[in-house]
């Protein structure tokens, strides 16, 4: 058999959980490689999600989720100047706006403890509003401190590029199609690539974690996709909204309909949760806006549903063992990181502790001597000082030139996006790492010049560049789609 | 810094047509700022016929009005063209600064500065619709720049929602590159393009007009897949039951556009309701002292024609401004719209001794026939025009006399009355 | 006898016309406030005639395309055709507004013209 690539470890998956692996694995002097079958890297769950750091009052104590959710949130503490992460640490309210509800805070509040969750505290609902004048609902919150809001894209990319700089690979558009297994043992990873050959793999598979499992022989668990829909608002309607991270009283399937500001500014709503076959679905519906609009008007009464930007939806992946699944699994050289549900996002850099450990378990680990756990840091053009604009036109005259005008993004910082590690490929891609695209004219000035640079840049046909996944095509040969036979 | 008499803010039309009138009204050191890599603006990519016919008495394409403007400029050691040059703030103390790649990050200053950003088109964000967010849905102005200018298609089967003037021309434009245009589905009753594109673009091609529907859904998760649409009551809410499917490829967007006035708000410029443009005076002087708007950024225009006209008017009282020439304000009067009037430039007058020549630029707010336009004050017409026909669509306009002006004081309104 | 609606295009009127014909020959009209609308109403049942503008493939300019326009009306029914023979046209820049791209489209009488000026650019 022809191998395209040979390993050691092989990460399946390029979400925030996979991402945060390679980089841990990096750590280690190991030839390790991450497959993602997308154009571009956390546009599966970690695209669509409430993007909160929580806590870790939540989960039932001596679960993976409370314990890797603690570990996590103090690791995003730890990791945030190193990986110039995106994050804003507001803290959280969990709000009771009924005597039933507040009775509720106190067990929340008890498990935090025990959880080992720093700094909590009950407040009353004028103490709350003194922060979040908008709550004219709640009798009582439970506050956490350690709480906070980030940027899963964001963070999902600097841990690749930390990965990467210390010598992992991330191979995208290879989707994983197989396995072979020697005595028992995998050994091979069959790709839409070719194939690799690897002493582990490690399934950080998100919606698909079961699949890939299955693949390799172990059925100990299955995925239920959780389709969350969500409403953003512009940024003018934060000063209606909130600050922070509200959740309500929390329910048996979820944390609930919460409202939080994204580090960007932007005040969203959601999610509902509901559980779906379908692993593709993430279609926004009328009935999902109605129940996230009645479970936000719950803590806000005054919604300023005028503001309302635009609506997405995501899947969260539930794991039939109720709790994250890590680790070994019955294959040997096959393990898990699955069922990575909330609160995975925070979870994923203690998950990815978790899985080293794992792996040290089956072969000795040896720590490289040289690891570089800091990236290059990067300021976007409009937050630059005049004197430092001019600096970096001075250098490269293509940071004079603005591409997109709602954010004052120049062409040089989208050709730096494109040829970065783990670079864009994609529009979405660009407007993930510039912003390019992500103002008030969405993309409307700014994205066919975008789809040119990506084509110059990459040296593709303008009709090759994508959107987002592989079939979302965006522009055909004005002469060439003439000829009939063509895509016949 | 590098000082200028006049320092306008996009080579569009109107960026265009004020910098010529500034030169005709003395200004001597004109700066025009554009951030495409040529001048002429939107009308690059208007590759149709018929602009001009007013301003310059001639039927003109797009690019050939732009050419007309461009060539009034040309090779004027007075005025100076900064191409690929994206403006980044103007101030009120009229500095203007911009970037390009060539000079990098450079502040110049004006005695007087024009805005003439023009307008922005709507998105998606102006709708609500159920679904994923599948690549093929533009703007219908994006799409134009790339089947007109680039060379792209940006679809093969097209369903365009709003029939604005844009959405119609996109429609026989992109059935003459040989794509389907399946339908084109319009919110309101009536459509808001001009009688002319609806035979030439809409009925020469079969292609069905949906009047009171909107899009409810669009499927498909990578690339668009097809629309559900449905019929909509007099409150233009969806009506059950009468939800049906278009396959198609590709939705065009033509629901409105929105003046740029992201610059002008940074730089303290009062912005008008309904207009949402900056609130001006007869010379297009907004409240800021030197600093003039005119064209799209103003207010949404339905012909090139106005917006030359209307930045003519800009160029001239900024070039006299800078002159120091600039009659002293005697009687400041408001413009007030009512009956039926929706929108009215300029929103105050500020008149010389004698008064002074004015026309107004309006927009009524629902289609009517034989109607009498009047302009009164302290309930006395002052003048009045009659219409056989006023549509939302289509800019009406009205000249008071300069005798007249010097009538007025405190506020005048406009408005219609059945004839 | 057969009759024909449509809206007349010769201002913004736009006055909802009845034409009436018999055997393709154009017999009356009614609705039209204005002799505008009359012969337009004639010419538009008898031979109906359109601009054209569309573009076609430049060389060596500052963009990839240049929009043409027909010098005079074509008839409606040979508008598709001509822009089927123009989709083959390739010119070089510079070229200046006006220039003839086609001269006497597929004998129609009409030559197509640049809209505008296109600067050549050396690459």
């Amino acid at each position: 058999m022809e191998f395209f690539r040979d390993t050691d470890v092989v990460v399946i998956g390029g979400g925030i959980v996979g991402t945060a692996i390679l980089r841990e694995l990096s750590k280690y002097d190991l030839r390790c490689l991450l497959v993602e079958k997308e154009p571009d890297l956390a546009i599966g769950t970690t695209k669509a999600n409430s993007a909160v750091c929580h806590a870790g009052f939540d989960a039932p104590t001596g679960s993976w989720k409370a314990k890797t959710n603690v570990r996590g949130n103090a690791l995003y503490h730890e990791l945030q100047d190193d990986l110039d992460l995106d994050v804003k640490w507001c803290g959280s309210y969990v709000c009771a706006v009924t005597e039933e509800q507040e009775e509720q805070l106190r067990v929340l509040y008890d498990r935090g403890l025990a959880n080992g969750v720093p700094g909590l505290k009950i407040l009353t609902g004028d103490e709350v509003r003194k922060e979040e004048p908008n709550l004219k609902t709640a009798r009582a919150a439970l506050w956490a401190p350690t709480a906070g809001v980030l940027w899963p894209f964001g963070a999902a990319l600097a841990f690749a590029r930390c990965a990467v700089q210390n010598g992992a690979q991330v191979i995208r558009d290879c989707a994983v199609t197989g396995f072979v297994k020697e005595e028992g043992r995998v050994t091979i990873v069959q790709t839409t690539k070719g194939a690799i050959r690897t002493h582990f793999v490690i399934n950080a598979a998100g919606i698909y974690a079961d699949r890939i499992a299955a693949l390799a022989g172990d059925t100990s668990f299955t995925i239920t996709p959780r389709k969350g829909e969500y409403i953003l608002f512009d940024k003018t309607a934060a000063p209606d909204l909130v600050w922070s991270v509200v959740f309500p009283c929390p329910t048996k399937t979820s944390k609930g309909i919460l409202i939080c500001t994204t580090t960007h500014g932007n005040t969203f709503i959601g999610p509902n949760a509901n559980d779906q076959e379908d692993r593709e679905d993430t279609a926004v519906t009328p009935a999902g806006m109605d129940e996230i609009i009645a479970g936000a008007r719950r803590l806000v009464p005054n919604l300023p549903l005028g503001a309302a930007i635009t609506e997405f939806a995501g899947l969260r992946a539930v794991s039939s063992t109720g709790d994250f699944v890590l680790g070994a699994s019955p294959v040997p050289g096959f393990l898990n990181a699955a069922g990575t549900q909330s609160p995975g996002l925070t979870s994923a850099p203690a998950i990815a502790e978790v899985l080293v450990e794992a792996l040290g378990q089956e072969m000795v680990l040896r720590r490289k001597p040289h690891w570089n756990g800091r990236l290059p840091r990067r300021k976007a053009f409009n937050k630059m000082a005049p004197s430092e604009k001019q600096e970096a036109i001075a250098k490269n005259a293509l940071y004079g030139r603005v591409i997109c005008r709602c954010e004052t993004v120049t062409e040089g910082e989208i050709v730096d996006a494109i040829h970065e590690p783990v670079g864009a490929r994609t529009v979405d891609g660009v407007k993930r790492r510039t912003r390019a695209g992500m103002g008030r004219c969405q993309g409307g000035f700014c994205g066919p010049r975008v789809v040119q640079i990506l084509a110059r840049e990459l040296q593709v046909p303008v009709s090759s560049i994508v959107k987002e996944r592989a079939a979302s095509r965006l522009y055909y040969e004005k002469f060439a789609a003439r000829v009939p036979e063509e895509e016949q | 810094m590098e000082q200028y008499d006049v320092v306008i803010v996009g080579g569009g039309p109107g960026g265009l047509s004020a910098a010529y009138s500034a030169y005709e009204n003395g200004a001597r050191k004109i700066l025009v700022l554009e951030r495409d890599r040529e001048l002429g603006g939107i009308l690059q990519q208007c590759i149709h016929n018929g602009f001009g016919l007013h301003h310059f008495k001639q039927e003109l394409t797009g690019p050939g009005y732009a050419d007309r403007c461009i060539a009034l400029i040309k090779d004027k050691p007075e005025i100076t063209c900064l191409v690929d040059t994206m403006v980044l703030e103007v101030k009120d103390d009229k500095t203007v600064t911009a970037v390009n790649p060539e000079k990098g990050l450079f502040t110049v200053q004006g005695k007087t500065v024009i805005l003439t950003m023009g307008c922005r088109e709507r998105t998606r964000g102006a709708i609500r619709t159920a679904g994923e967010r599948p690549a093929g849905i533009f703007t219908a102005g994006a799409a134009q720049r790339m089947v007109n200018m680039e060379g792209y298609l940006p679809g093969k089967k097209i369903v365009i929602l709003g029939s604005g003037d844009i959405g119609l021309i996109m429609a026989r434009r992109m059935t003459l590159e040989g794509c389907k245009v399946q339908a084109v589905c319009e919110i309101c009753p009536y459509s808001n393009g001009l009688t002319r594109n609806m035979v030439q673009c809409l009925y020469d091609f079969d292609i069905p007009l949906y009047l009171s529907h909107t899009i409810l859904k669009i499927k498909g998760k990578d690339r668009v897949e097809g629309v559900t649409i449905a019929k909509v009551d007099e409150k233009m809410r969806p009506i059950p039951g009468t939800e049906f499917e278009i396959e198609c490829d590709t939705l065009l967007l033509s629901v409105g556009l929105i003046p740029e006035n992201e610059l002008s708000r940074v730089a303290g410029v009062e912005i008008a309701p309904f207009t949402n443009g900056p609130k001006v005076d007869q010379h297009r002087q907004t409240n800021l002292p030197g600093i003039y708007a005119a064209g799209n950024v103003v207010h949404v225009h339905d012909l090139v024609d106005f917006v030359s006209d209307e930045a003519d008017i800009a160029g001239k009282f900024a070039a006299l401004e800078a002159q120091g020439k600039l009659a002293p304000t005697v009687q400041t009067v408001a413009v007030r719209p009512v009956d039926g009037v929706r929108t009215c430039v300029p929103q105050v007058l500020h008149l010389p001794e004698g008064g002074e020549a004015t026309r107004l630029f309006m927009r009524v707010g629902a289609p009517a026939r034989k109607v009498t336009l009047e302009v009164k004050c302290g309930g006395e017409v002052l003048v009045k025009r009659v219409f056989p026909v006023v549509k939302p669509s289509e800019m009406i306009t009205l000249d008071l006399p300069a005798a007249k002006t010097a009538l007025m004081s405190g506020e005048i309104t406009v408005g219609l009355k059945q004839a | 006898m057969e009759t024909k609606v449509m809206n007349c295009i010769m201002c913004p009127m736009g006055c909802e016309m009845t034409v009436t014909m018999e055997h393709g020959k154009f017999i009356s009209v009614t609705g039209n406030t204005c002799p505008r609308g009359a012969k337009y109403a004639e010419q538009e049942v008898t031979d109906p005639k359109r601009m054209l503008t569309t573009t076609v493939r430049v060389h060596g300019g500052l963009l990839p395309l240049l929009p043409v326009v027909s010098a005079d009306v074509l008839p409606k029914g040979r508008v598709k055709d001509c822009v089927d023979c123009l989709r083959r046209v390739e010119v070089q820049a510079p070229v200046q507004a006006g220039d003839v791209v086609v001269k006497d489209i597929l004998g129609l009488g009409v030559d197509i013209l640049a809209s505008r000026d296109m600067e050549s650019v050396v690459s």
